[in-house]
């Protein structure tokens, strides 16, 4: 079976400054994979790409089988897209949005209706359907965004950032939303800045920074090339003093707080996972990057 | 999830052109501002022209005749730039980007606008027509020449309001969108809308002759007022076609280019 989305050699700059440098991916089909990456590294000019809405420079890239400059109107029957800047129409009420967008995949006037009732209780909008979406809160645009792009069910799913910005409730419940369609069958393209949630939702994630995939695997494995968990000292106002990491062995934490000990007097220990910025720059390996940051963080 | 969320299907041959021009629409229904401005400025204007300025103008109190037409005209086009606010706003939106990466012709979205903007603007036009004949308008057409100047004015709307939308398309935003379309707003002032071309200077009238809006306008009269119309007709169907090419040909490509890019 052909996987739902091969990239190779992938090249894309914009005005000479390469925003893609040659970049290969594969995602299995029925599988949330996420791409992981600070701002600018890449993530949204891929998805454009994957989405046919920008061309890469060279290279190849299909999505469900279909070629995505050569063959993009079948490529375009096979997604979804959910971007980072809510794609609603604000005059139009949240019902009228799920109606036209029914009406633009061939759904009859019933079928349109019955499917703006579905989704609208899906997504807990019931009770704003009748509102316009220009009055919704980010989280509610967000959610409608979502129901907008699941109007018929896309074989493969992109979402740029989909929980930036939402609060911890409204992101919990999106997660379900992802799972349950990796269950019916959806494969799920997401972008995030997050570990956490690549580390909670994603069957395989990739780093990208720069333009280029620097590491890929599970969350365990991705984690395992970090190092172990990190040593935080905060002081009285839960305000971050100083984060040392650890290579997850006995003596190297000991070491970790002695450290800690010798510089401060007073503060609480708490010991976290790796974050994004941790994995991050493991990977990238830009050790003086870490020691400025805590330059900042002690300041 | 109570249904299964069903298969995409194939549209039927202009289901984009419907869905987006009740989009457009609603849109137009929803901004009420701009829908009160667009029937009642034209009206004020026809009332400024055939009461306060006509007199002096002409004093016999002919004016009415002379200049209802090229009011028509005047106010025909009025209601068609905020079509270059509607486009830009879209482009700017993400909601475009979901409309490009759907198997739809989202070319559609421009088209929407465009006869939305039609439709608005051909209802301004009938109530200025309205408000003319109430003021003393007394044209000697038939029902046929009367149609044949509805025509030659949704013609006229057509073209500039698909020149509003390739601006829309080619402005940075907005708010740059609705200050180019005044220039263009301006052209009827130098045509032979409000006085004949012969009282203006030498040079002036040059303009005037060559510019589009004067045979759209003599084209009216002709029909309306039975003013001879020579090649005016001719000279007036092929400025609008002119227009209407470049126009879609600047803005498909436009179109084309904003792909993907906010």
């Amino acid at each position: 079976m052909t996987p739902a989305i091969d990239v190779r050699s992938v090249r894309k700059s914009f005005g000479g400054t390469a925003v893609l440098a040659d970049l290969d991916l594969t995602v299995e089909r029925g599988t949330v994979f996420a791409l992981l990456g600070p701002n600018g590294a890449g993530k949204t000019t891929l998805i454009n790409i994957l989405s046919t809405l920008v061309r890469p420079d060279s290279g190849t890239a299909s999505v469900d089988g279909h070629d995505v400059v050569r063959e993009s109107l079948a490529v375009r029957r096979s997604i979804g897209l959910t971007g980072q800047s809510a794609a609603v129409d604000g005059v139009l009420t949240g019902a009228e949005n799920i109606r036209m967008m029914a009406r633009l995949s061939g759904l009859s006037p019933r079928q349109a209706k019955a499917r703006e009732v579905d989704l609208l209780e899906r997504f807990g909008l019931d009770d704003a359907g009748r509102k316009r979406a220009a009055t919704y809160s980010g989280g509610m645009r967000r959610r409608l965004d979502l129901a907008l792009s699941l109007v018929v069910t896309p074989s493969v799913l992109f979402l740029d950032e989909p929980t930036t910005g939402l609060d911890t409730r409204s992101r919990l419940a999106l997660w379900d939303v992802i799972r349950s369609l990796r269950d019916e069958g959806t494969t799920v393209f997401l972008t995030t800045q997050y570990l956490e949630e690549a580390d909670q939702l994603a069957d395989r994630i990739a780093v990208l920074d720069r333009g280029v995939i620097v590491a890929q695997g599970t969350a365990d494995e991705l984690k395992r090339r970090t190092g172990g968990e990190v040593v935080e000292l905060r002081g009285d106002a839960d305000e971050l003093l100083e984060e040392i990491p650890t290579d997850g062995t006995l003596s190297g934490l000991r070491r970790a707080i002695d450290e800690l000990d010798a510089r401060y007097d007073d503060g609480a220990v708490t010991l976290r996972k790796p974050s994004l910025d941790d994995v991050f720059l493991t990977l990238t390996g830009s050790a003086d990057t870490s020691a400025d940051k805590k330059e900042l963080v002690r300041k | 999830m109570t249904t299964i969320a069903p298969a995409r299907v194939a549209l039927r041959p202009g289901t984009e052109e419907l869905v987006f021009l009740g989009r457009s629409l609603r849109h137009s229904l929803r901004n009420a501002e701009a829908l009160t401005m667009s029937i009642l400025l034209p009206v004020m204007l026809m009332l400024l022209f055939t009461t306060v300025f006509g007199g002096a103008i002409d004093s016999t109190g002919g004016y009415v005749d002379y200049v209802v037409p090229g009011i028509i005209l005047l106010c025909a086009g009025f209601g068609a730039a905020s079509t270059a606010v509607d486009v830009a706003t879209d482009m700017e939106n993400g909601i475009m980007d979901r409309f490009r990466t759907m198997p739809i012709r989202s070319w559609a979205v421009l088209t929407g606008h465009v006869v939305a903007s039609l439709v608005r603007n051909l209802v301004a036009s009938v109530v200025v027509v309205g408000v003319g004949l109430l003021v003393g308008f007394r044209p000697n057409a038939t029902p046929l020449e009367w149609m044949g100047a509805l025509g030659i004015v949704a013609l006229y709307i057509l073209a500039i309001t698909y020149l509003f939308a390739a601006i829309g398309l080619a402005a940075k935003s907005p708010a740059a969108a609705n200050g180019y379309g005044f220039i263009l707003l301006f052209l009827p002032y130098l045509s032979s809308a409000f006085v004949p071309v012969d009282t203006m200077p030498e040079w002036l009238r040059w303009i005037s002759d060559h510019q589009p809006i004067t045979p759209v306008i003599e084209t009216i009269r002709g029909l309306l007022m039975g003013t001879e119309l020579g090649t005016r007709p001719l000279w007036a169907l092929a400025w609008i076609a002119l227009i209407l090419a470049i126009s879609i040909t600047w803005g498909a490509i436009l179109f084309r280019r904003k792909a993907g890019r906010r």
